[in-house]
């Protein structure tokens, strides 16, 4: 009896001294970030390798292979399904660079975890669209935060078979009425940025509200999109964020109508399955317009092989890879040269490359801040659009 | 000289081994040292970091971690409905699924351990361990797809007019009861194979029924390896976000806290505290239960 209490004695006290340490750990920890923006001046020789965090199909053996040969750099790449996953593997610090949305730039360069880029050393950089330069997702207090990519919109999609008359509007999911009778067989993207899928519709169809950019949002309107996605939760059928449990859904039956990628709409096709998102004469838009993407590679604050990262940035736009990366992906390309190197002669044509009015009714991915972009802190943070996506979700 | 060098090299291996000779207490320390201060640091260690980063919370302008002592997330745990639901939601799974492999594990466990040839126990034993083998994302995927709409078991059903249950909690349920019935069969067989037969023919003898022999004597004797394997399958789902995310909508603590940990760690770690603070009672209660008494 003695000895079993002692044990248990001795067992406490190590568990304590144990807490005792860690507090001491946790308290001791000190965050230096402070990013001194040492930008590269001269793209030195090549450091042999390079680390990549980017979406799926942006970096392929394609064109990789010839950037090895080229630089010596050999690449090894990471590829992460969220916007939030990449923000924490950037964070990790193991990484040169990242292909970053838009949701996820602003919480890099705020947290210090990429560096600016200097773009005097990226030679292609000159001939990108100019909607694309000195955006507010890749530009910050002006100054360049990385390379524009390409760009998208998120599509609807839906079964030729289940939907019919082919949908115009992103009300067919979001009007209560009309997505009733889809009860079970609605798709939505599991993510808070979703949120601003309902304010695009809101922007539209609810003016009095005033939503100007669907990514600041008052209490008012933000209160509104969630509202308006806890009426839309008993007839969704399924929220996805990865793709191919979305692919499955649809061709299992389980989806019949919902938002997509490229990614996706184009496998359903490539498998033969009845499935259609708005045709060309619409724009390639429900009449809302919609939510996208313009990526941006940036420059890792923690990069062991800066030169390299360089290097990458500048071939990831060079006009012939640009074009290969654009039409491997399904999205338009960044470099406006690159619309002479596409296998498809239509293809910038098709995706609306070149037509800066079309991307005006896309509404890229940005980071919700409490910053209204007037400088008012009225706007509801990212932190409350994860809350309310859980609320929303129940 | 040349003798004398190598008196010395020898003497490095010597003196260890003199230093461990005749203290026991050595010897084990230092066999142990390595998985002592794995499971300590490894486990313990990041236990401790979990707790303290539960008390923390994220600065809403910068996003950037304010370590202070605040009780905030706690807070937004017992205010928001959500969080009980969810809480809620997950407890009652868990609790289900292992009702469930209890009830399944019985009566497989109970013929390979007292009724099965020698061979054919060998076989069970495979069996049961075989689905082990395979990947959880491929188990839960093929349950994904036999559930879905045009799926085997709704292909199945329909002869009968009937459908299946189609993705939501009770797919959950269903998938999670197949994931983890190995874990509840093998401690339950080991119970049964430790009860001698001789006590099952002395309540016979004694003029038992089989029912009041299962009752009396077969129950009491394996019920610590009931809540042994409980204790497998309460956890394991308790845990799991993978599954919940591919067969249904519904979210577990699990998903809470994968959504929230890039951007709010604290947050995250505080929920994080919730299915442990459940899994320290249930272990409270496994003990009065006499789980451990054989361990």
């Amino acid at each position: 009896m003695r000895t079993h209490a002692k044990t248990a004695r001795t067992a406490w006290l190590i568990v304590g001294g144990l807490v005792a340490f860690m507090l001491l750990l946790a308290g001791c920890g000190s965050s230096d970030d402070d990013s001194t923006g040492n930008e590269l001046q001269k793209v030195g020789k090549g450091e042999g390798q390079l680390n990549l965090i980017s979406w799926a199909g942006y970096v392929e053996p394609e064109w990789t292979e010839p950037f090895e040969k080229k630089t010596g750099c050999k690449v090894n790449n990471k590829i992460a399904g969220t916007s939030d996953e990449m923000v924490q593997l950037m964070r990790s610090g193991q990484y040169d660079g990242v292909s970053a949305s838009g949701n996820a730039s602003a919480r890099l360069v705020d947290g210090g975890d990429v560096d600016p880029v200097n773009v005097d050393l990226v030679p292609n950089y000159e001939t990108i669209f100019a909607d694309l330069k000195d955006q507010p997702y890749n530009t910050f207090d002006g100054v360049n935060y990385g390379i524009p990519h390409g760009r998208g919109a998120n599509l609807l999609m839906w079964n030729t078979n289940d939907v019919k008359p082919a949908p115009t509007s992103w009300d067919v999911i979001l009007d209560p009425e009309k997505a009733a009778e889809y009860k079970g067989k609605i798709s939505a993207y599991d993510d808070p940025i979703y949120i601003a899928d309902a304010a695009v519709y809101l922007k539209a169809h609810q003016p009095d509200l005033g939503i100007e950019n669907p990514y600041e949002l008052n209490e008012e309107q933000f209160e509104a999109a969630v509202n308006l996605l806890e009426e839309q939760r008993p007839f969704v059928g399924e929220y996805w964020s990865e793709a191919a449990k979305q692919i499955s859904a649809f061709a299992g039956g389980d989806s019949e109508v919902g938002t997509t990628w490229q990614y996706q709409y184009f496998e359903l096709q490539g498998a033969g399955k009845p499935v259609a998102a708005s045709p060309a004469s619409q724009g390639f838009l429900p009449s809302e317009g919609a939510t996208g993407w313009s990526d941006t590679w940036m420059l890792s604050s923690q990069a062991e092989h800066p030169n390299c990262m360089y290097m990458w940035m500048d071939w990831i736009v060079e006009p012939k890879v640009n074009a290969q990366v654009a039409e491997y992906f399904g999205e338009a390309p960044a470099q406006s040269l690159a619309c002479d190197q596409t296998a498809d002669k239509e293809f910038c044509t098709k995706y609306h490359a070149d037509n800066p009015g079309f991307w005006k009714r896309v509404y890229y991915w940005e980071t919700p801040l409490a910053d209204c972009g007037d400088g008012s802190e009225d706007c509801m943070d990212y932190n409350d659009w994860v809350q309310a996506w859980t609320t929303i979700k129940g | 000289m040349a003798t004398e060098a190598v008196a010395e090299r020898r003497s490095v291996g010597h003196r260890l081994a003199g230093l461990f000779n005749g203290r026991p207490r050595l010897q084990v320390g230092a066999l142990l040292a390595g998985p002592i201060g794995w499971l300590v640091i490894g486990y313990l260690g990041s236990l401790a970091v979990l707790l303290v980063a539960a008390f923390w919370t994220v600065d809403p302008l910068s996003g950037e971690v304010v370590r202070g002592l605040s009780f905030e997330n706690f807070q937004t745990l017992f205010d928001e409905p959500v969080y009980r639901d969810i809480v809620g939601r997950t407890v009652l799974i868990a609790a289900l699924v292992t009702v469930t492999d209890a009830i399944l594990a019985f009566p497989i466990a109970f013929y390979m351990a007292k009724v099965a040839s020698r061979r054919g126990k060998a076989i069970l034993v495979v069996a049961v361990l075989l689905p082990l083998w395979s990947s959880y994302l491929v188990k839960v995927y093929s349950w994904r797809t036999m559930l879905s709409t045009d799926g085997v078991i709704n292909w199945a059903l329909e002869p009968f007019g009937l459908h299946g249950p189609g993705f939501g909690s009770t797919a959950v349920w269903l998938v999670m009861s197949y994931l983890w019935l190995p874990y509840m069969i093998l401690p339950i067989y080991a119970g049964l194979e430790r009860i001698p037969n001789s006590l099952i023919s002395a309540s016979e003898d004694l003029g038992a029924s089989p029912f009041t022999t299962f009752r009396r004597v077969i129950l009491p004797l394996v019920f610590p390896a009931v809540v042994a394997g409980s204790i497998f399958t309460f956890a394991l789902t308790l845990g799991d976000y993978i599954t919940p995310r591919l067969v249904s909508n519904d979210q577990f603590i699990g998903n809470v806290i994968f959504n929230n940990i890039t951007n709010n760690l604290p947050f995250a770690s505080a929920l994080a505290l919730v299915p442990i603070v459940v899994m320290i009672a249930y272990l409270l209660v496994a003990r009065r239960l006499g789980a451990f008494e054989h361990i």
